[in-house]
């Protein structure tokens, strides 16, 4: 369920300070700051290997920062567990396809019940956006094509009423014209208030919904703006990078 | 089976039906036993190897509710099964909670130390001399069914089998629970963060896998009567099922239950005992205790390559120390010394006590460069040095010749065993040395033709300069071998060899990109250590003047992995701590004054406290996998940085700021101004278009 109410709107949704995260002894992220304001798209770009994805996983509680700290709506979360975040609000929708391929998609809708909606209501918020869905309802969501699994995924996205989106790579693998068409959901969610960071290693797309865009690398923020401000300098990141 | 028929005419109908019955029965309990670890493993990734154990533990239970207490059969069961089973799930589930990133090798340790602690707890609870029958349901009424007699007792275990199968069916497909938890199997982090709380679900599924067990071990005491181990292991007979299932399919797994069972109840009935093809005073009658293991066996060899789920990037916890020559030196002087002092004080019967450890040690030696260094996990040390012991049993009477003979049938054994399980690594690896252990048991050391004595005399090492006659020269001969062993250990550590081993522990598949033969060098490892196992059999049957088949049983290699383990299995000094260790469970009690406490004496006391250590040892190992000796190593290591550092200079490498939980967080930062201020340089943002919010 949406978090919104308590949350001074000075404070961003989502904030990270100095955030430092290592894979065993090696760090990969080396103080990161960035901040996602309420209501707000944030894309965060990045060649690979930058650390984009370990930013989200320490968003979403999959990682512990080892310094720094993460507050979500001034409240600070470094070593809350994924599931915790989940129930609060933060929908994370992880690189590669985010559903349960062994099952149903009937099952997969089942296990987004519990914000509290009902199946029968996740299944007609999803089934409403993405009708191919109705169809395959019984299908086991691996043997999907990789769009509709990637529809199944973002359904997380709608029957959750999340707080807070974080999307990675949705575009990984997909035909142009299905990531289009999922960037039309994400800027459908976004225009219901709900604050998101998405990550895209390629910035077309994605700059065409967002409000602020990050430019990573190497594990740090190497520039922030506006969507029209970084169109410049990104081929020199990636070039630089 | 047409042709057993054929042959036997009348009444062979009914008998065939009989056994028929019998093994769909079997079938049954197996298929509830095999079911429930299926459920925990899946959904935790442990392999349970006390499940058996917690079978036995709810027949007991049963057995105190309705035989000693009266209840009504029904009820008794009820308790079990609901209360007693969920809540044993939940203790279970705490022990495994920590195992999140340790090595396999650990993982096994303490679900056997578990294993062990539980064979051990029962006949404390329940005294062993005590008789323990559990009646049927129903009596011994039966029906009639095309002629042969079915008990009420069989007939709704079999019933019960086909509730629980379609039971479960309904849980995990059914349910949002059982999605829960096959979501869980499918993408252990994705369920996280779709609000599932991990340990829930684990609790569902020990809970669960508890019922499980209780209900099979409740539905067998009928017919196997209540004695810990026999019932421990008959339920671990159910492991080879779930084998079949591959450790996730409850269809297979049923399937294998149903090939199991009656495979047992066939051979019960048709099976002669000495075929003209089988030599003289060879039984074939004993092939009927071991075809469980010959299923998992041929299970395990015909599992797809890679099964293993917890092959990923991963790091464990413990870390393998490098040893020096000059430590060792030390080290080998030191023990020696020390051994040859103990020798001179201590009785006689504390001679042969401490002895027997130093060959353990020997035996605990063999899994340094397999398990510590190779990563590879055997059950079946014990059974190695069981061949050991029968070889100088056999051959050369006394002279060196013999125990070169034991080395090397041993090794060879180590490696025929080793060869079929060369694909398998992990618990499969450990599972199929267990089905090893238990065959070599009951079908090998118990035939007269090679045994005629379960003890069989041996006639100590005859060498030209020492008279080791005596047991006090003897144990100082013992440790010079630990010595001899230990060094070629060492070496074998600092050698390319150790070199190869080590990589093969770390990443298998880095090690077959870069051309490695990683059969060879597991072929090679295998031989060793069950060489130098087969050299501490040796020795120990040298040290009581026999070979005694009681012990190297199967359940004979539990303590020895276990205590290995918490000697530490990276280095030489964990070995020798191990085997101390074991022996010291038979010495110390020997030292308590005796004398009346709590209702027995105070050394039974102590002596049934010290038969659990090596089970609670091995389960309290989550916190501690690198083993005894490291752990004070480290400290000791740790003090001295310590102290050379200036309290000024230290860092924390932990996080700088204690974890707050999410509850008890709140709005316990109020946003300065300069915060904001800072944010907005840093994302460069008007503070006006923070204001108006969503930009286009
Ligand atoms: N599980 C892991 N163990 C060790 N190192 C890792 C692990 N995952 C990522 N890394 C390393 O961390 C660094 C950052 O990885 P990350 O996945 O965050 O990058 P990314 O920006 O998401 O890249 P991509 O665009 O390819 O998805 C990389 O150098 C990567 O090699
Ligand atoms: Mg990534």
């Amino acid at each position: 369920m949406s978090s919104h109410e308590g949350v001074d709107h000075d404070v961003p949704l989502l904030e990270l300070r100095g955030v430092r995260a290592a894979y065993g002894r090696i760090e990969v992220l080396h103080g990161v700051d960035l901040a996602v304001p309420e209501g707000a798209v944030v894309a965060l770009l990045g060649p690979n290997g930058a650390g984009k994805t370990t930013t989200l996983n320490v968003c979403a509680g999959l990682m512990e920062p080892t310094q720094g700290s993460v507050y979500l709506a001034g409240r600070r979360i470094n070593g809350a567990a994924p599931d915790q975040l989940a129930r609060l609000g933060v929908c994370t929708i992880p690189e590669g396809r985010g559903v349960f391929p062994n099952l149903t998609v009937r099952e997969n809708l089942s296990m987004m019940t519990f914000s509290g909606r009902s199946l029968p209501e996740v299944e007609a918020v999803a089934y409403e956006r993405f009708p191919r869905l109705a169809e395959r309802r019984s299908q086991l969501a691996g043997t999907m094509s990789g769009g509709e699994q990637q529809m199944l995924a973002m359904a997380r996205g709608l029957a959750t009423d999340p707080a807070l989106l974080l999307l990675d790579e949705l575009s990984m693998g997909l035909a142009p014209l299905i990531v289009e068409e999922l960037y039309a959901i994400v800027a459908q969610i976004a225009a219901t208030g709900v604050s998101i960071l998405v990550v895209e290693q390629f910035a077309r797309t994605v700059l065409g919904v967002a409000d602020y865009a990050a430019i990573m690398a190497s594990g740090r923020i190497v520039q922030v703006g506006t969507p029209a401000d970084l169109e410049a300098e990104l081929s020199s990141a990636y070039l630089g990078g | 089976m047409l042709a057993v028929l054929a042959q036997t005419g009348a009444g062979a109908l009914e008998n065939f039906l009989t056994f028929t019955v019998f093994g769909v029965v079997l079938a049954s309990v197996y298929f509830i036993a095999a079911s429930g670890l299926v459920v925990t493993y899946t959904t935790t990734g442990i392999f349970n190897f006390a499940h058996g154990a917690v079978g036995m533990l709810g027949a007991f239970a049963y057995w105190q509710l309705h035989v000693r207490w009266e209840l009504p059969a029904l009820l008794s069961a009820l308790i079990v099964l609901g209360v007693l089973a969920p809540l044993f799930g939940f203790v279970l589930e705490r022990v495994m909670r920590g195992l999140e990133g340790v090595s396999t090798v650990t993982k096994v340790v303490v679900s056997i130390g578990l294993l062990f602690a539980l064979i051990k707890l029962a006949p404390i609870i329940w005294d062993p001399k005590g008789s323990y029958s559990v009646p049927a349901f129903f009596g011994t009424d039966k029906v009639d069914i095309f002629g042969a007699g079915v008990t009420y007792h069989q007939l709704i275990t079999i019933g019960v089998a086909a509730v629980v199968a379609l039971a479960l069916r309904w849980i995990l497909f059914g349910t949002r629970a059982g999605v829960s938890m096959r979501a869980v199997v499918d993408n252990r982090s994705l369920a996280q963060l779709t609000g599932t709380r991990p340990a829930r679900v684990s609790m569902m599924s020990w809970s669960l896998g508890s019922m499980l067990a209780a209900l099979s071990g409740i539905l067998i005491a009928e017919r196997l009567g209540l004695e810990a181990t026999a019932l421990t292991f008959l339920v671990v007979n159910a492991y080879a099922a779930a084998v079949v299932g591959r450790l996730s399919s409850l269809t297979l797994t049923a399937l294998g239950a149903v090939i199991l069972g009656l495979a047992q109840a066939y051979t019960q009935g048709y099976l002669q005992e000495n075929p003209s093809w089988m030599p003289e005073n060879w039984s074939l009658l004993a092939i009927r205790g071991v075809i469980p293991v010959l299923m998992l066996f041929a299970a395990l060899l015909l599992m797809p390559n890679a099964p293993l789920r917890t092959q990923g990037i991963q790091r464990s916890r413990e870390i393998v120390g490098r040893p020096t020559w000059r430590l060792a030196a030390i080290g080998s002087v030191v023990l020696v010394a020390i051994t040859a002092v103990v020798a001179l004080v201590v009785s006689d019967a504390d001679v042969l006590t401490i002895g027997m450890g130093l060959c353990f040690a020997i035996v605990m030696l063999s899994l340094v460069p397999l398990t510590g260094y190779g990563g590879q996990i055997s059950l079946a040390q014990m059974t190695f040095a069981g061949f050991g012991a029968y070889a100088v049993a056999t051959w050369f009477d006394g002279s060196v010749l013999g125990i070169v003979a034991a080395i090397l049938l041993a090794g060879a054994v180590g490696a025929i065993v080793a060869l079929p399980a060369l694909r398998l690594s992990g618990i499969y690896l450990a599972l199929a040395t267990l089905a090893f252990a238990f065959f070599t048991e009951k079908f090998i050391f118990n035939q007269r033709a090679l045994f005629p004595t379960t003890a069989k005399p041996v006639r100590r090492l005859e060498l030209p300069f020492v008279d080791l006659s005596s047991d006090r020269t003897y144990l100082v001969f013992l440790a010079v071998m630990f010595v001899l062993a230990g060094l070629l250990v060492v070496w074998l550590r600092l050698s390319p060899f150790g070199r190869r081993l080590q990589a093969m522990k770390d990443s298998p598949a880095a090690c077959a990109t870069l051309g490695m033969n990683l059969t060879r060098t597991k072929l090679q490892v295998f031989a060793l250590s069950a060489g130098i196992a087969g050299f501490g059999g040796a020795l120990m049957a040298g040290l009581q003047r026999a070979a005694d088949t009681n012990q190297f049983t199967a359940l004979q290699n539990l303590p020895i992995l276990l205590m290995a383990v918490v000697g530490g299995l990276t280095m030489v000094s964990g070995a020798l701590a191990g085997g101390l260790f074991l022996a010291s469970f038979t010495l110390v009690p020997r030292w308590i004054p005796d004398f009346d406490v709590l209702g027995t004496t105070s050394r039974a006391l102590v002596e049934d406290l010290f038969a659990l250590l090596p089970g609670l040892l091995g389960i309290t190992l989550g916190r501690n996998p690198n083993g005894a000796v490291a752990q004070i190593g480290a400290a000791l290591r740790e003090r001295k940085e310590r102290a050379a550092l200036d309290p000024a200079e230290r860092t924390s490498r932990l996080p700088v700021d204690p974890v707050a939980d999410l509850e008890s967080a709140g709005v316990d930062r109020p946003f300065t101004d300069e915060d904001v201020e800072l944010l907005d340089r840093v994302l460069a943002i008007d503070e006006a278009e923070v204001a108006a919010g969503v930009t286009a």
